[in-house]
């Protein structure tokens, strides 16, 4: 463009070419433009760490797809019933205007019509998710085991109470209460085959201030499989049987009568110590309670 | 207030004494547009920019009443919008982003998208700029008090840094898989703040505005904002264009130069400057019409592409 016009009555010497100027021009007005958009793309990459309290709603593409995909319409947000999703505010510390929630504020009812999937226009929420039971929005873990009550010894219960896929995502699992040695504990536990991440645990823990079970991302929540390691229990499952064939069983004496392998006695079974008396003082006097 | 202007007897072509020439002459504050309001009446002299703010307010107004007033008539933002149920709109410069960043968005996104493209291609593309975009408030709000206050000068980039800022803003978005500039875009940003809450985004939208107030006269909207340049793009063909048609009339008083936020389309048109036509066709207009409320001699007015006469 520039270039087709001749400096007409200028002197040459005066101003430098047209061409020159076009390109200098040009150099320092991309310069500045590359650095103010390097500088976006560069807080970006920065900020696209999500935070570990915020969940994204059911269906979301992982981070990186959501990131290229989500418009940030809110289009999602304006038809959760329950007002769970809200749409990240610049200072939140999710990328500005994408959708998340806050499980220990509103947790997530999992409508079973999944409304804001079927709201998002750019496939950032897949609608491949038709079952809200198949979300995977996150990942509940037993965090704080300082703190749970469960852990405790009482019966608190609540984040397994809650739970909309109760018995399967949390269930009780019966210990031994090595402290008192006379009861049990139930302590909830999350089977992430289940989990949906909906946090009404993480919402209903009854502790005061921050909960002891909490909704992570599955990334933070989950570590990697160990691929190298078969798991027995679930390779004979598979096969049908053992993989290495029956073991020998030994009898064990006094025991003759018991499933192999089983150990355990009642009072008064297997072999017995003759009767124990501690040693009584001699004479009458008062004992003093001393003990060597 | 400026001084009266004294309008018996003087010849036609004279300066008007309160208009950026003559107020230069005087060396006092220019009031671009007074000379229009005396001769055509307050309301007649912000005809476009009445019909403009309400055109803005009343965009804003009808996503607002939703979460204000459960009025449910358009729900989402300007990136994407669903209106009674069954209207999907997106704005096409985002899914340019998404495509760079490698994503297909859903059959509402493309068919919203191709709907505003359509429009914006047909109409023009700055419409979006001066009739709806939530920004131009700010900085039309700077630009008149740059005025009101008499700044002058600053350092604004050259008009063209937009085109190469739009250019990066799809190298970055190809570059990260993501859309980055939305993290900072001042322009979504506001919309939906104002809509869904503003965070530190008031930080964003201040900082155009004593941009624009300080440092570069209209410098976002004529300068810097990408997405003004996507839709200045979409624009170069379309149909409704600004003519000077009444040139012959022009005074010379310069107030349509004071009041365009892209004075440097007006030249060509106005003064026959490459072409003869009196069409100004720079696809940088936003066809706001302000120089047809400011010009008291009438030269312009809103016209098609095809009108080429001159009266």
């Amino acid at each position: 463009m520039n270039d087709t016009v001749k400096p007409t009555g200028r002197t040459a010497a005066s101003a430098p070419s047209p061409r020159r100027r076009f390109l200098k021009d040009a150099a320092g007005v991309a310069g500045g433009a590359g650095l103010l958009a390097l500088g976006a793309g560069m807080y970006a990459k920065q900020a696209s760490a999500l935070p570990a309290t915020a969940i994204r709603p059911p269906g979301a593409l992982p981070e990186g797809d959501f990131l290229a995909a989500c418009v940030r319409c809110g289009l999602c947000v304006r038809d959760c019933p329950y007002d769970t999703l809200k749409l990240a505010e610049l200072g939140d510390n999710v990328a500005t205007g994408t959708p998340y929630f806050e499980a220990r504020r509103i947790p997530c009812e999992m409508c079973e019509d999944i409304p804001c999937v079927v709201a998002c226009p750019t496939g950032a929420l897949d609608r491949g998710l038709t079952d809200i039971g198949k979300a995977k929005m996150g990942l509940a873990v037993l965090i704080d085991q300082e703190n749970c009550l469960n852990f405790l010894g009482l019966r608190c219960d609540v984040c397994y109470r809650v739970c909309p896929v109760i018995d399967k995502a949390i269930t009780l699992e019966r210990m031994h209460n090595p402290r008192s040695d006379r009861h049990a504990m139930l302590l909830p536990t999350v089977h992430s085959e289940y989990c949906t991440g909906c946090g009404k645990c993480e919402k209903a823990c009854v502790l005061p201030g921050e909960s002891a079970i909490k909704v992570l991302p599955i990334k933070l929540a989950q570590g990697s499989k160990a691929e190298h390691y078969l798991r027995g229990w679930e390779e004979k499952e598979a096969a049908g049987g053992s993989l290495i064939g029956d073991q020998v069983e030994l009898p064990v004496r006094g025991l003759e009568d018991k499933a192999y392998g089983d150990t355990r006695v009642k009072p008064g079974e297997g072999p017995q110590v003759p009767d124990y008396k501690p040693a009584q003082p001699a004479g009458s006097g008062l004992d003093s309670g001393w003990k060597p | 207030m400026s001084a009266q202007t004294t309008t018996g007897g003087v010849p036609e072509r004279k300066v008007p004494p309160t208009s950026v020439r003559g107020a230069a002459m005087r060396g006092v504050v220019a009031r671009p547009g007074q000379e229009a309001i005396e001769a055509k009446g307050w309301l007649r002299a912000h005809k476009w920019l009445l019909l403009r703010r309400a055109s803005q307010l009343g965009i804003l107004a009808l996503f607002l009443v939703g979460p204000w007033l459960g009025w449910w008539i358009v729900k989402g933002n300007l990136s994407s919008s669903l209106t009674l149920g069954v209207l999907p709109l997106t704005d096409p410069f985002l899914i340019a982003q998404q495509l760079a960043a490698g994503q297909w968005p859903y059959q509402e996104a493309l068919l919203g998208g191709g709907i505003v493209l359509a429009f914006y291609l047909l109409f023009g593309g700055r419409l979006f700029c001066s009739w709806v975009c939530p920004v131009n408030l700010v900085t039309d709000a700077a630009a008149w008090l740059r005025r009101r206050l008499g700044l002058k000068g600053g350092k604004a980039p050259a008009g063209n840094t937009r085109y190469w800022l739009l250019g990066f803003v799809l190298v970055i978005a190809a570059a990260t898989g993501s859309l980055a500039w939305e993290w900072v875009n001042p322009v979504s940003m506001f919309h939906r703040g104002l809509i869904f809450g503003f965070g530190l985004a008031w930080g964003i939208v201040g900082g155009i505005f004593f941009y624009d107030l300080l440092i570069a006269p209209r410098g976002w909207c004529g300068h810097l904002c990408p997405q003004g340049a996507f839709y200045a793009l979409l624009g170069r063909a379309s149909v409704v264009k600004v003519s000077a048609d009444r040139r012959s009339a022009c005074n010379d008083c310069m107030d349509c130069f004071a009041v365009c936020p892209e004075p440097q389309v007006i030249r060509p048109a106005l003064k026959g400057v490459g072409q003869d036509h009196p069409l100004i066709l720079d696809a940088d207009c936003t066809t706001c019409g302000r120089c047809v409320d400011v010009c008291g001699k009438d030269v312009f007015r809103i016209t098609t592409r095809f009108n080429r006469s001159e009266s």
